[in-house]
Order: structure tokens, then C-alpha cells, then sequence
């Protein structure tokens, strides 16, 4: 075996006045950092194992330890960064496709960064949250061209049959994150937290474990290319069902959950063998024309005899507009797009980091085409693809989207620390895990707790944020992209988001 | 209505918890012919070893009669109970009577019939008053030998706390191993080793034939095979019997080694209860009443007759035999039957590490344990007592009672769960 | 009265208990001066178990009818009147394992560190939380009427 070139990413400081030996740091690092030697009643760590999780840090009871990011120091080039030389390295090791997790993490701009909201000041005025009533509340689902009401002696009834809707409390989801993926308790602190919070969490291409059935008017129910775990009661289970076609983070790749994560569990949830890698195939192979989607769409609607929405999940590539008309067209009664930046449990850094578009300019493409067709009110948009704040949430709406998908914002409040190892199954937080002396790390009841409490965070900021801009319904701000500015931006990027510079009137 | 216990030791004790728990109107009153405040007999040893002093006899507090409103007469003797009046005879005539009796007398030790025990210096030991005679002998009369007829725990604590006070003991025992009723043959190898180390001669499969005095005290004694053995004081440590004289055969209250009790701590006869070293209740493992003498069943037996005597229903559900004394600083524990006669119906599991050393010794009937010793590592011992009682089915981790792991992580998940998570139990 | 109760299937066997127990019962009540400083090293008060991926912390259940309470030979094992605690008046103690031996949990350990006492958990007295509880991580030790 010859030398490896690489060097560890991390450097664990550990402070050795503060150490006590205790080894807290030993039993949680499921990498083998940290190593006890009982001659010297010390602990010494391997930094080349290191993946950054904090998991010791965060643990270790005295505060000794640090971890700092220590790439060694390259001479200074700005082409050959340290990180494209190692994954030179590493390829030229392994021979390879260089596998990551999580979402794109490379400096393309960020316009949730370059947008600036609106405030109402005196010939508006604003509206105070904490007195006045304010709605989240949001439907998702086809809605008609007309209302027809009829007065019906002293009621008035709507004589319109409405399509199937969803109603979220806020207009916030879980991204789907499959059970396999992540580990059962990860699953059920979402499902409870949808629940709770009265929003909807998606099974990803998991299936759904027995025990999360209780969930089940809280659950997006999957159907993806390896139409794993889709059988009867799962699609009559869930609350609406969604047609992946495609994810931000790996665009026109499909999908691999490694056999180590395929425990016993996973095998019966997913329906496959026990060990061996779930392959979800890159397109759907029934799929190969809009005419095809809307095929599977009316399979799935006939199948719940048309009680349930059924979605259409894609990325957000360069011709997002008219794939989302079509996708409309086709009879779905919502469509999330997934941006660039995107999560995922799993895929070629080389596709996470250089396919796609960012969610920004893909909502506000789609709303607009789908408004210039006339058929905006046909479908709803959800905008995936890393919403991190509440102020997010409120641009990605007012340019355009009915609601946002989180997946990484629900992670990271789990305990996620971006280290990107998903795909190994090592998670240290128990999240991206199956390995049962990790999965236990993720207590539900601390994982629906916090995930609660991050969206109801939000909503508070959401309506905090519609107050000032003397808006009293989240409805008021879909597509309102009036209330947004831009900072920094090109005239084409302005012209694609929709949005004035700021200080334009 | 008002409750009376005859006895003030571990057996009144539980007995006096149980019914303030549940009643706490009607009087109490406790006779005893000891004239101390509650003490912890099994400590006796301790004292006379030195290892405490006076102060730390009480079993509890100061105020214990005061707080639990009891009426006390110590240092008064009951000569006679009667039943059919539903009194008691006290030495001297007078009498008391009850709505409810606790009888808890305890045990008066077996005095041999050898020539010169009634010599001074022959000594029994299971009273607080016994330490203060023998401290006597060894300060007033510079005892410095000393002969323990009986090998069991009693002759066994006795034989350590002289050999505290710088005595030289021999111990005599009739069986052919020390403490033969709650030890196995290695078992009792180990600690014969063990105190023969700390200083002890043993002689076995003798007793004493005659202990022979002069000018009326004890200066030594001869064995059955012709041994002399010097020694300034002898203690008599070969058994305890229970203490039953007060009640006459046409009483009506049963008796056959002890007083025969329900399980409700019943005797016999209406109203008259009998709890710890003087009664004769259920044994768990060997399925038969019989006397248990050991300080845990006597509370407990006591606080199961406090319960029914307040007129709450609580079932003994048995007992057996437990034990935990340290030879020579080596802890010991023994529980349950730890050498059963018949080796066909019982299985037995041993691990010995002579160099620590630690010896352990389980003993199974159908699967189920019913017997352990521990001998050098007690640690979680307790556990075993649980399957012991639980009447676990061990097979399914038999092959780890052993282990050095063990513990309740090896147990079932459901047992365990059970245990752990406090399914399934009000704890 | 309140109990620590053990959720299994959450404990993570990081040992944080046993070592913020161990921290209570110090003399310095100071983690890295009980650590390093003080010797012999202070006992914590609670077992932890662990085989495989399953493990427990086992810290003393304080029963109703607790056997500990009355098998002990000196009253040295007492109910506390007042939060209804099982504790063990070290001082009235003589290290005669008796507790040792009924314990169906193993929840009380001997103490042979100086003189021979049952060392058990005391819901870590005056503490409006017992320290295992309140540093577990995840919750798998939960204080609770």
C-alpha cells in the first residue's frame, strides 16, 4: 500500500488541564477519533478520522476539547484550491466517483442573500402580530377558476367541487428524507413534529414503517423511481403523494442507499432484500414524456380514488419553467422544485456541486411562466433546496412559492453538523444513521421537541416579517414580489427573480 | 382497640412501621424484658469487637417510640399469654391485655448440657448484655484465650470480634466444615483458610466434653477426643431456639419449632400474630414453615403482621435463609439453599478463582435459581436474590450468570425491562 | 414522590451520568479537581451497563417497599420522611453488604475507599434535580412523579 496524500481536514485541540480521561469523547466518536491508553490514563486522537461532526465537542463535560479546520496550508493559488487539489488526491487513490452528503456547499450566490424585504411606514401601515390576528394558513392543491357559491336559505355552500387540498398551519414541510436515509427516530421526531405543528412530512422513497402509519394525515407518501415500499395501504395511508422525479442536489442521478444501511427494518419497510443497496434508477423507466407523468399522476389519483393530492417533485434545472407547465398540465396538483443547493443523503460531489439552478431564480421562473399561461392557480408551488430562515421562507413566497420544503433546517435543528458524511452511515447525531449504538442518539421526544420549536420560531418571524409589510395573510405575499429588492444583482438576474433593485421604486 | 408486641427488635420494629402507617390512633405498647431502646442485635459483634461504640447500637433514633406514639415497657418479662382473656402474665402478676398481639420473642440460645457451663465465663451471645459480660471478663479478668463452641455465623462473629480485643480463639465445630448450614464444602474450606489466617484455631467434627473451672471460673476446657484447650472464657455459639416459653400448650397458639403463622402472620389463634427468630413461617424454596433466623425476614415478617394486625390485608409471600458477613475482611454472602442433599434435581453452577480469591456457587432446581454463594465479589449480588425470588427461568442466560458481566443487562429483555424501566411493577 | 426512571433505549453510554454523579459526591463537588485531584478517586453512586449497542444507567429505584430499608442490620438504610428518599446514613453503616444482598437491581455499591460504608444514589439531596438526570444528554434519565 503506498502513501496516501492526504492529510486530516480537522485538528482536535485537546486541552489537557481540562481533560479528565473521562472518555465521554471515546464512546460517542464513531469514527475512532479518540483513542484511551489506560498505562498514561490519557486519551489521544487520530485526526485523520476526523469528519468535523462536534460530536465529542459538544459532549466532552470540561470543555477541552476544540476542533479546528486545518487543511495544510497550500501555496496560494486561486485556481488550485485546497479542496480541488484533494479530491485530486483522493480520486487519484480510489479511482472513484468522489460521493458526498448534504447540500451543495460550493460559493455560487446565494439571492436569498442579495434580497431585501419591504417594510410599511406611513402610508401603509403596519400590523402588529402580537394583536391583530395573522394567518399562515395555507392550502396546497389545485384551486378552481371560479367559485360558485349558492345561497342556500341562510347558508351560503359552495356549489364548486374543490380538488383535493392539503392545509398546513404554517407554510413550512419537511422535505422528504427516507427512512434509510436517516434512522427511524429521525423519521418519527418528524412525523410527530408535523403533527404537532399541524404541516406534513414526507417519507422520501423509504416507505413507512408500520408504526409511523398513526401519522399518516401528516405524510407525504413517495413514489420514486425504485417505487420502494409503495404498495397499497402506504399510498391509502398518506395524506397526498408525491412523484419524485428528481432532486436539487443530484439532478438526472439517481438514487443509492448503500446495503449497510439497509438494516432488517429498512428491507421490510422498503420491500427489498436485507444488505443490499436500494438503487433507485435515474429516470422512472415508465417515464419518458409529460404524456408518461400524467399517466403514473392519474394512476395514483385513480388508486385513491381522487381523496388526495398527488405532486410532482423535480429539480430545478435550466428549463424549469416550461417542465413545471408541463408538469401542471399534466394534472399535478402541486410541484416542488428543488434548488441547487439542495440536501441529499448521498450523492457525487461532482453533481451536487455543478448541476442545476438555484431555487431563487427557479421559483420565480416557474410562477411567472405559469401565470403568463394562465394556469398559476392550477397547481401549488412548493421551493426546496436549502431554506435556512424564516426570512427565507417569506422571499421564497413572495417570489412565487405557496410554501417551502425544509430538509437541512429540519436536520441541522435535530443536531445535524453539516459534516457531510451522510453517506457513510456513521452519523455521530443518529440522524443519517442505522447503526443501532448511534440511532438511539436521537431521542424523538428531543427531536420532535426542537423541531417544534424551530418552526414555531419561524412563524413567529414570518408573521412578525408579513406585519411590517402590513400584510395580515401569508396568502397576500405569494408571488408579491413587490415586497422584495434587490442588493448586488445584475440587470438579469433582477429581470429573472422579478424583483426591482433596491432603492427603484 | 389497642395493639401489644411482645419483643423489641427487628420484628416489633417492622411491626410498629406497618401499623402507624396505616393506623395512627390506637395505641401501641411494646414489652420487652431487654431494658434498651431498639438496638441492632446483629451488631453486638461489632461492639464487642470495638468497631463501634455504645452510641451506634440504636437500630432507631432517640425518639422512635415517641414519634411513633408507642407506650413502652422495657426490662419486663412476660411470663404467660392467655389467650382466652386476651391478656398477658408480666413476672411479678401483673397483667396487660391487647385487641391485637405481636408476639416477637425472637430466640434464646441452645445451652449444651456439659459439664461447667453454668461455671463463670461460659457465655451464650445474642444479647446486648452478653458483649457487656464478656468486655467484663476480658477487662476485669484479663481474659486472653478463648474457646467458641460452634462454628456457625454466631460462633464465627463471635470468634472475629475476640480476635479484635487481641484474644486467642479456638472454635469448635461438631460438622466436619465451619457455618455447614449456609456454606458448601469449598465453600467452608475458603473460610476456614481465611480465618485461620487472621489467627483462629479450628478443630473439627468434636465439641466440647467438659469445661473445667477453678475457683469457680473458667479455665479450660477439654475436647471429645481429649484435646485440652486452654481458655479463659468459652462462648456457647452451637444454635438458637425459639423463644416460645410464655405460651401454654392449652393455648391454643400451635407450635412445633416455632409458632406456626399464616400468611398473615397468624397464629392459630385469633388476633395473636407471631413474627421473626420465634415463628415458624413459609420458606419459598423448600415450600414448607419452618424458622428462618435471620434480622431481613423478621422486619419483614414483623411489618406483614403490623399491616394485617391494622387491618390491612398483606400475605407473607415466604422467605429463606440470607446471609452476608465478611471472614477476615473477605465479604461473603449466602443465599437461598447453597448445598442441597439431592445433587439428582438440582443443578449446580461454580466458577472458583483460588488466587483473588472468588468463589461463586449457584444452585439451580428446574432451571430456576435457588441457591448462590459469593464469596471474595458481592458486588450486585442482589440480583441473584431477585431471580431467586422472582422464580426466574434462567435458561435462557444460564451461561451467563457466571460471567464477570453480568448484571441486568444480561437478563430477558422482558425481565429486564421489568427491572429497568419499572414495567409491569409498582416500585 | 419523584423517580429517576431509566428510558434504555435512549441512553447513548456516553457514562455522563456516572461522571456527574461521581462529580456530587466529591469533596471539591468540582469535575476536574474530583478527576484529578482528589484520591482515591470518588465513587459515583450509579451502575451503567452496557453490552452491544444496548446500555442503561441503574441508579437506585428508592422502592416503595424497599428491601434495602428492611434488611438492613444497623437502620442505617432509612426512608427519608421528607422526599421520601432511601438513604444510607454512612455513619450508622458498618459495611455488612446486607443492602448488597437484596438489591434486585444491584443499585448499591460497596464503598471500601475508606471505611467500608454502602455507597447508593441519594437523588443527589438538595438538588432539585439529581445530576444524572439533569446532565443526560438525551433525556434517557428522566426525573418524574
Amino acid at each position: 500500500m503506498s502513501l496516501s496524500l492526504l492529510t486530516a481536514e480537522f485538528h482536535v485541540e485537546r486541552d489537557e488541564i481540562r481533560c479528565i480521561a473521562c472518555q465521554v469523547c471515546v464512546r460517542q466518536c464513531a469514527n475512532d477519533v479518540h483513542v484511551y491508553d489506560p498505562d498514561d490514563d490519557r486519551v489521544y486522537s487520530d485526526e485523520t478520522r476526523c469528519v468535523g461532526c462536534h460530536r465529542c465537542a459538544t459532549l466532552c463535560p470540561t470543555r477541552a476539547l476544540t476542533i479546528r479546520c486545518t487543511p495544510q496550508e497550500f501555496r496560494a493559488n486561486a485556481n488550485w484550491s485546497p479542496s480541488i487539489i484533494t479530491s485530486v488526491f483522493k480520486q487519484a487513490e480510489t479511482g472513484g466517483v468522489l460521493l458526498t452528503g448534504m447540500g451543495c456547499d460550493q460559493p455560487y450566490p446565494i439571492y436569498f442573500d442579495h434580497i431585501l424585504l419591504n417594510a410599511a411606514q406611513v402610508t401603509n401601515p403596519s400590523i402588529d402580530p402580537l394583536r391583530e390576528p395573522m394567518e399562515l394558513r395555507t392550502f396546497i392543491g389545485r384551486k378552481p377558476e371560479q367559485v360558485g357559491v349558492v345561497q342556500d336559505r341562510d347558508n351560503m355552500r359552495l356549489e364548486t367541487r374543490l380538488a383535493p387540498q392539503l392545509v398546513l398551519e404554517t407554510p413550512i414541510l419537511f422535505s422528504a428524507m427516507s427512512y434509510g436515509s436517516i434512522s427511524y427516530n429521525a423519521c418519527l421526531s418528524l412525523a410527530r413534529a408535523a403533527k404537532e405543528c399541524g404541516i406534513l412530512y414526507n417519507t422520501g422513497e423509504g416507505g413507512l414503517h408500520p408504526t409511523l402509519y398513526e401519522y399518516g394525515p401528516y405524510t407525504i407518501a413517495q413514489v420514486a423511481s425504485g417505487r420502494f415500499g409503495v404498495h397499497r395501504a402506504y399510498l391509502e395511508t398518506a395524506a397526498a403523494l408525491e412523484i419524485k422525479i428528481g432532486q436539487g442536489a443530484k439532478p438526472g442521478i439517481g438514487g443509492h442507499l448503500p446495503g449497510e444501511k439497509v438494516s432488517e427494518d429498512v428491507s421490510r419497510t422498503r420491500m427489498i432484500p436485507q444488505g443490499t443497496d436500494a438503487l433507485s434508477p435515474a429516470p422512472h423507466h415508465d417515464i419518458y414524456s409529460i404524456e408518461d407523468l400524467r399517466q403514473l399522476i392519474y394512476a395514483l389519483k385513480e388508486a385513491t380514488n381522487y381523496t388526495k393530492p398527488v405532486g410532482v417533485k423535480v429539480a430545478a434545472v435550466h428549463h424549469i419553467a416550461p417542465i413545471a407547465s408541463g408538469i401542471a398540465r399534466a394534472g399535478a396538483d402541486y410541484i416542488a422544485i428543488d434548488g441547487l443547493r439542495g440536501g441529499t443523503g448521498a450523492a457525487p460531489t461532482v453533481i451536487r456541486n455543478n448541476v442545476g439552478i438555484p431555487i431563487e431564480m427557479a421559483i420565480a421562473a416557474v410562477d411567472e411562466r405559469l401565470r403568463q399561461e394562465g394556469i398559476r392557480n392550477q397547481v401549488s408551488l412548493i421551493a426546496a433546496g436549502s431554506i435556512r430562515s424564516s426570512a427565507d421562507v417569506v422571499k421564497a413566497i413572495a417570489l412565487g412559492a405557496d410554501a417551502v420544503y425544509i430538509g437541512t433546517a429540519a436536520l441541522v435543528a435535530m443536531g445535524c453538523h453539516l459534516c457531510q458524511k451522510c453517506y457513510t452511515g456513521k452519523c455521530n447525531w443518529g440522524i443519517a444513521t442505522q447503526d443501532p449504538y448511534l440511532t438511539k442518539r436521537l431521542n424523538p421526544n428531543i427531536g420532535a421537541r426542537r423541531l417544534v420549536n424551530l418552526l414555531r420560531a419561524w412563524s413567529l418571524e414570518i408573521k412578525e416579517m408579513l406585519g411590517g409589510m402590513g400584510i395580515n395573510a401569508i396568502e397576500s405575499l405569494r408571488g408579491n414580489r413587490d415586497h422584495l429588492r434587490g442588493v448586488g444583482l445584475n440587470e438579469v438576474e433582477l429581470r429573472v427573480l422579478g424583483i426591482k433593485a433596491a432603492g427603484e421604486s | 382497640m389497642r395493639y401489644v408486641i411482645i419483643g423489641n427488635s427487628a420484628a416489633a420494629v417492622g411491626a410498629i412501621e406497618a401499623i402507624r402507617q396505616y393506623d395512627p390512633e390506637n395505641p401501641i405498647t411494646v414489652v420487652a424484658d431487654e431494658p434498651w431502646h431498639v438496638y441492632s442485635r446483629p451488631l453486638i459483634s461489632y461492639l464487642l469487637g470495638g468497631m463501634i461504640d455504645e452510641s451506634q447500637m440504636a437500630y432507631r433514633p432517640r425518639d422512635f417510640y415517641a414519634r411513633h406514639r408507642v407506650e413502652t415497657m422495657l426490662g419486663v418479662q412476660v411470663v404467660r399469654v392467655n389467650p382466652a382473656e386476651q391478656t398477658l402474665t408480666l413476672a411479678g402478676g401483673g397483667t396487660v391485655s391487647y385487641d391485637r398481639l405481636l408476639i416477637a420473642t425472637g430466640g434464646r440460645p441452645f445451652v449444651p448440657s456439659v459439664p461447667g457451663v453454668s461455671l463463670k465465663g461460659v457465655f451464650t451471645f445474642i444479647r446486648w448484655e452478653d458483649v457487656r459480660g464478656l468486655e467484663q471478663a476480658i477487662e476485669r479478668y484479663g481474659a486472653r484465650t478463648a474457646l467458641v463452641v460452634g462454628g456457625g455465623l454466631i460462633g464465627l462473629k463471635t470468634a472475629e470480634a475476640l480476635i479484635a480485643r487481641s484474644l486467642r480463639v479456638t472454635i469448635v465445630e461438631l460438622a466436619d466444615r465451619i457455618l455447614s448450614t449456609t456454606f458448601d464444602r469449598t465453600a467452608s474450606k475458603l473460610a476456614e483458610t481465611l480465618l485461620r489466617r487472621a489467627g483462629v484455631e479450628i478443630r473439627l467434627g468434636l465439641t466440647v466434653s467438659e469445661i473445667i473451672g477453678r475457683e469457680g471460673r473458667v479455665d479450660h476446657a477439654v475436647l471429645q477426643d481429649g484435646e485440652r484447650v486452654e481458655c479463659d472464657l468459652v462462648v456457647l455459639a452451637i444454635g438458637v431456639r425459639p423463644n416460645v416459653d410464655l405460651i401454654p400448650p392449652d393455648s391454643g397458639i400451635q407450635i412445633n419449632r416455632g409458632i406456626l403463622v399464616d400468611q398473615h402472620m397468624q397464629t392459630t389463634v385469633p388476633n395473636v400474630y407471631a413474627a421473626g427468630d420465634c415463628a415458624e413461617a413459609y420458606d419459598m424454596l423448600l415450600g414448607v414453615n419452618r424458622p428462618i433466623a435471620i434480622w431481613p425476614n423478621a422486619y419483614r415478617q414483623g411489618y406483614i403482621a403490623g399491616c394485617n394486625m391494622a387491618g390491612v390485608l398483606r400475605e407473607y409471600a415466604g422467605g429463606f435463609p440470607m446471609n452476608s458477613v465478611e471472614v477476615h475482611g473477605v465479604p461473603t454472602i449466602s443465599v437461598g439453599i447453597t448445598d442441597p442433599p439431592d445433587r439428582d434435581s438440582y443443578e449446580v453452577l461454580e466458577r472458583y478463582d483460588r488466587e483473588r480469591p472468588i468463589y461463586k456457587r449457584l444452585v439451580l432446581r428446574d432451571n430456576r435459581l435457588v441457591g448462590v454463594i459469593c464469596i471474595g465479589d458481592v458486588d450486585r449480588a442482589g440480583i441473584y436474590t431477585g431471580l431467586i425470588r422472582d422464580r426466574v427461568d434462567v435458561t435462557p442466560f444460564k451461561d451467563h450468570l457466571l460471567t464477570g458481566k453480568f448484571g441486568l443487562i444480561s437478563l430477558p429483555r422482558e425481565y429486564r425491562k421489568h427491572l429497568v424501566v419499572g414495567e409491569g411493577i409498582e416500585v | 414522590m419523584k423517580r429517576i426512571i431509566v428510558h434504555e433505549e435512549y441512553c447513548i453510554g456516553c457514562r455522563l451520568c456516572e461522571i456527574y454523579c461521581l462529580t456530587q459526591h466529591s469533596q471539591s463537588r468540582k469535575i476536574i479537581k474530583a478527576f484529578k485531584e482528589e484520591t482515591p478517586r470518588p465513587l459515583a453512586r450509579l451502575v451503567v451497563e452496557e453490552a452491544g449497542p444496548l446500555s442503561f444507567a441503574m441508579p437506585c429505584r428508592h422502592c416503595e417497599d424497599a428491601p434495602c430499608v428492611e434488611a438492613c442490620l444497623t437502620g442505617a438504610m432509612q426512608r427519608d420522611e421528607r422526599t421520601g428518599a432511601v438513604l444510607c446514613n454512612e455513619k450508622r453503616c458498618v459495611g455488612c453488604w446486607t443492602c448488597i444482598m437484596v438489591c434486585p437491581f444491584g443499585a448499591i455499591l460497596r464503598n471500601v475507599t475508606g471505611r467500608k460504608v454502602a455507597s447508593k444514589c441519594d437523588l443527589c439531596y438538595g438538588e432539585e434535580v439529581p445530576v444524572c438526570v439533569a446532565h443526560c444528554p438525551n433525556e434517557a434519565l428522566t426525573y418524574e412523579e
